[in-house]
């Protein structure tokens, strides 16, 4: 480290802010980071960068291009231009699946308000096993996802499940719940909506030990009800854990597929009329061998969660309260 | 859920498989144009080595590990290592890795499947070993050797075949006071069996008989005794009025009220309906054995061949063991091919009992292994077998089948209808092959 004055400093060397660069003949423009920090800050997130941009943005740059081309079953492709998002917006099957997705994920967001609800019920002062019913809630969402389809593929049986059991005693025939197109959609949204709430439940539970108890305090003073301080003080201190819940269970109502696809089965014959996006891409691209396709599916999942996002972020304005 | 079974097949294959090319390997194996290498040379008793060996049952495992063991007396420094992948997820797995060339260096292949791994150069072929006398095509059924060779060219040995027939339970035949049917019937009499059965049994809420949710297991069987084709050529066999005989049979089925509907058929499957004792007949495969040996039932299981329509027929598939074109190893890969092709692994496949192995005289183990149900009819029905119907992209128009022809057998739209709507479908998948 003796004649290191004319070459760039090494890796974490910290920057003297000296005359290490100047070597260019180009008017030196104010530099923008002044600190002295050089290089450490990138030695640090590095790793996460370089992983962030070999495993997502890469892939998606991939896609994209995957998406132009016709793309044989193992690999090797030629470029296709528009062809592949051509013949899928002509594709009816597109349009079923997008409508499934958007009844699946409208289904799931019901959830919200639910857990808005309980966490708050949890939260109530004085509560004995708290911790228990937390736990409890959780399970679901920690659960394997085939798990779960293998239970609520027997609770929603037509012949033996509970869920018809229980309809029956009050003299409600229920439908053969995963055999019957609408009611497939809605069998996988009920059990989309439970698993979720755990999740939902967690941070809405943490937006609430963020809410300084003088308000409560000061709203009991003034002789609210339990119900008005809910109202007027729990919910819209909420909306910004309620604003991030919704965000993710969009996205993750967008991506169903596990749920779908375990609780259906590969050889259901209302598959196709109950299919989601995902799993639309996946029976073209794994199932049917058409990679080129598959990905211009998947780039028109990724456009649509785009969209979603961007209009919830316009609309928070108007309802999430920030201070 | 279909259930995960040795030879449950989806995805395409070879049509010239189908056209039934009565080729024996040794006659093409000297003309060697097709890109074929087949370079095979039997490896030194002292190559060392370490490959992988890839399949989709664990139940078969027993079984293959004595043959390894049996592998290893001969080459004791070539290590076999067994991958076992559930088959729900193999074919998938499989593609990722032939894709990037890291393909198990012996793995199972099915039919359906062999025509898209071929014609990618994935597989090596089996010429070398067949010039050289380790593996000779004439010790295993002919059909099966027929589905491995594509274009003259042998990608696989067979490993083990099966064939379809009616499993049934003589308890619940004996609740309902009918008579256990003995040798060949007509599809009348088995119509008449089962909403007899069904009739007699529901107030326990048990069927006769169950409708057809698979082709390899229920209506490509019925297609062909109609005297009909799913795949004819390189165009749908099902618009014709033989074929539309053979679905009809099973909307008959369903509306006689001799089997369960569709919708109940999706919930609850058809193999689940029968091992848990509700259900008098099962058509299905020989593999299914293993799922019944050790059941509640297990003394009462009998086997029925499958009733006979304009003629007599039923689908026969078999599992064939592939090298990898790619491995790194493979001397070692196609010694434990050989091997494995060999009578003395042959048998020891077969005395495990899971499968009926494929090899010429080695099957008598698997009829004995449940002395009472009668598992011959499996073996006789090798006479009157037709292979599994395949494509290049069979999983394409397998799709369609699926979504198509339960409509017809709930009645909902007339056969001919679906029958035409599928064969339009149907054509224009093998279009684009």
């Amino acid at each position: 480290m003796t004649t290191v004055s004319d070459r760039p400093a090494p890796p974490g060397a910290p920057s003297r802010g000296g005359p290490v660069p100047a070597a260019s003949g180009a008017p030196r423009r104010p530099r923008r980071r002044t600190s002295p920090d050089g290089l450490w800050p990138w030695l640090f997130v590095g790793p996460l960068v370089a992983g962030i941009g070999v495993f997502y943005l890469w892939p998606i740059v991939q896609t994209a291009w995957y998406s132009l081309t016709e793309t044989g079953p193992f690999g090797g492709s030629a470029f296709a231009g528009l062809a592949n998002y051509v013949e899928m917006f002509q594709d009816p099957e597109l349009y079923v699946s997008l409508g499934n997705t958007l009844l699946y994920t409208a289904i799931v967001l019901i959830g919200i308000p639910i857990a808005v609800g309980l966490a708050s019920l949890l939260n109530l002062p004085g509560l004995r096993l708290a911790a228990f019913y937390r736990v409890l809630f959780f399970l679901p969402y920690v659960a394997m996802p085939t798990a779960i389809a293998m239970v609520w593929r027997v609770i929603f049986n037509g012949d033996f499940g509970l869920v018809n059991h229980a309809l029956a005693l009050f003299g409600v025939d229920g439908p053969y719940w995963i055999s019957t197109p609408g009611a497939a959609t809605v069998a996988v949204a009920i059990v989309g909506l439970w698993s979720s709430l755990g999740f939902s439940m967690i941070v809405l539970a943490a937006g609430l030990k963020n809410i300084p108890p003088e308000l409560y305090e000061a709203a009991e003073l003034d002789g609210a009800s339990r119900w008005r301080q809910f109202r007027s003080v729990t919910v819209p201190l909420l909306t910004p854990s309620v604003f991030f819940v919704t965000i993710v269970t969009v996205i993750a109502g967008f991506q169903l597929f596990d749920l779908l696809y375990a609780i259906l089965g590969s050889s259901n014959p209302v598959l196709t009329r109950s299919m989601s996006l995902v799993y639309f891409f996946y029976r073209e691209g794994f199932v049917n061998n058409d990679r080129g396709y598959a990905a211009a599916i998947a780039m028109f999942v990724f456009l649509v969660i785009g969209i979603a996002t961007a209009i919830q972020f316009r609309l928070q304005k108007r309802w999430v309260q920030s201070d | 859920m279909s259930p995960s079974s040795p030879s449950r097949l989806r995805r395409t294959a070879p049509p010239a498989a189908l056209a039934g090319l009565s080729l024996v390997l040794g006659a093409c194996a000297s003309d060697q144009g097709d890109g074929a290498s087949g370079a095979y040379e039997a490896p030194d008793a002292d190559l060392s080595a370490s490959i992988t060996y890839g399949v989709w049952d664990q139940n078969q495992v027993p079984a293959i590990q004595e043959n390894i063991a049996a592998f290893n007396e001969l080459y004791p420094d070539i290590e076999v290592t067994v991958n076992v992948t559930p088959f729900s997820e193999y074919w998938t797995k499989l593609q990722t890795q032939a894709s990037s060339d890291t393909l198990p260096d012996v793995f199972w292949m099915n039919g359906p499947n062999v025509g898209l791994y071929a014609s990618n150069d994935k597989i090596e072929p089996i010429t070398g070993a067949v010039e050289a006398g380790d593996i000779d095509p004439a010790d295993y059924p002919e059909s099966l050797v027929d589905l491995y060779t594509i274009d003259e060219v042998s990608y696989g040995v067979p490993k083990d075949f099966d064939t379809i027939g009616i499993w049934a339970n003589a308890g619940l035949f004996e609740e309902a006071g009918v008579a256990l049917p003995e040798g060949d019937w007509t599809w009348d009499e088995f119509q008449e069996t089962a909403a007899e059965l069904s009739e007699a049994l529901a107030d326990q809420g048990a069927y006769g008989a169950a409708g057809g949710m698979d082709g390899q297991t229920t209506y490509y069987n019925t297609v062909f005794q109609a005297g009909g084709t799913v795949v004819d050529g390189d165009v749908s066999g099902y618009a014709t009025p033989e074929s539309e005989a053979g679905i009809q049979f099973w909307t008959d089925l369903i509306a006689s009220g001799g089997s369960p509907s569709i919708s109940q058929l999706t919930d609850t499957t058809a193999d689940q309906w029968f091992t848990s004792g509700k259900l008098a007949m099962y058509w299905g495969g020989s593999w299914f054995r293993s799922a019944l040996v050790d059941s509640a039932f297990a003394d009462d299981i009998r086997v029925l061949p499958l009733p006979v329509g304009e003629e007599q027929a039923t689908v026969i598939h078999g599992v064939a063991n592939a090298v990898s074109a790619s491995s790194g190893e493979k001397q070692a890969a196609q010694a434990l091919q050989a091997f494995l092709a060999g009578e003395e692994a042959q048998r020891q496949q077969g005395d495990a009992g899971a499968i009926i192995p494929a090899f010429d005289g080695t099957q008598d183990a698997f009829a004995a292994s449940m002395p009472a149900a009668g598992l011959e009819t499996f073996l006789d029905a090798v006479e009157y077998a037709q292979p599994l119907p395949v494509s290049l992209n069979s999983a394409a128009w397998n799709a369609a089948e699926t979504e198509l022809l339960p409509q017809a057998f709930s009645g909902e739209r007339p056969v001919a209808d679906v029958a035409e709507d599928l064969a339009t479908r149907m054509d224009a998948a093998l279009a684009e092959e």
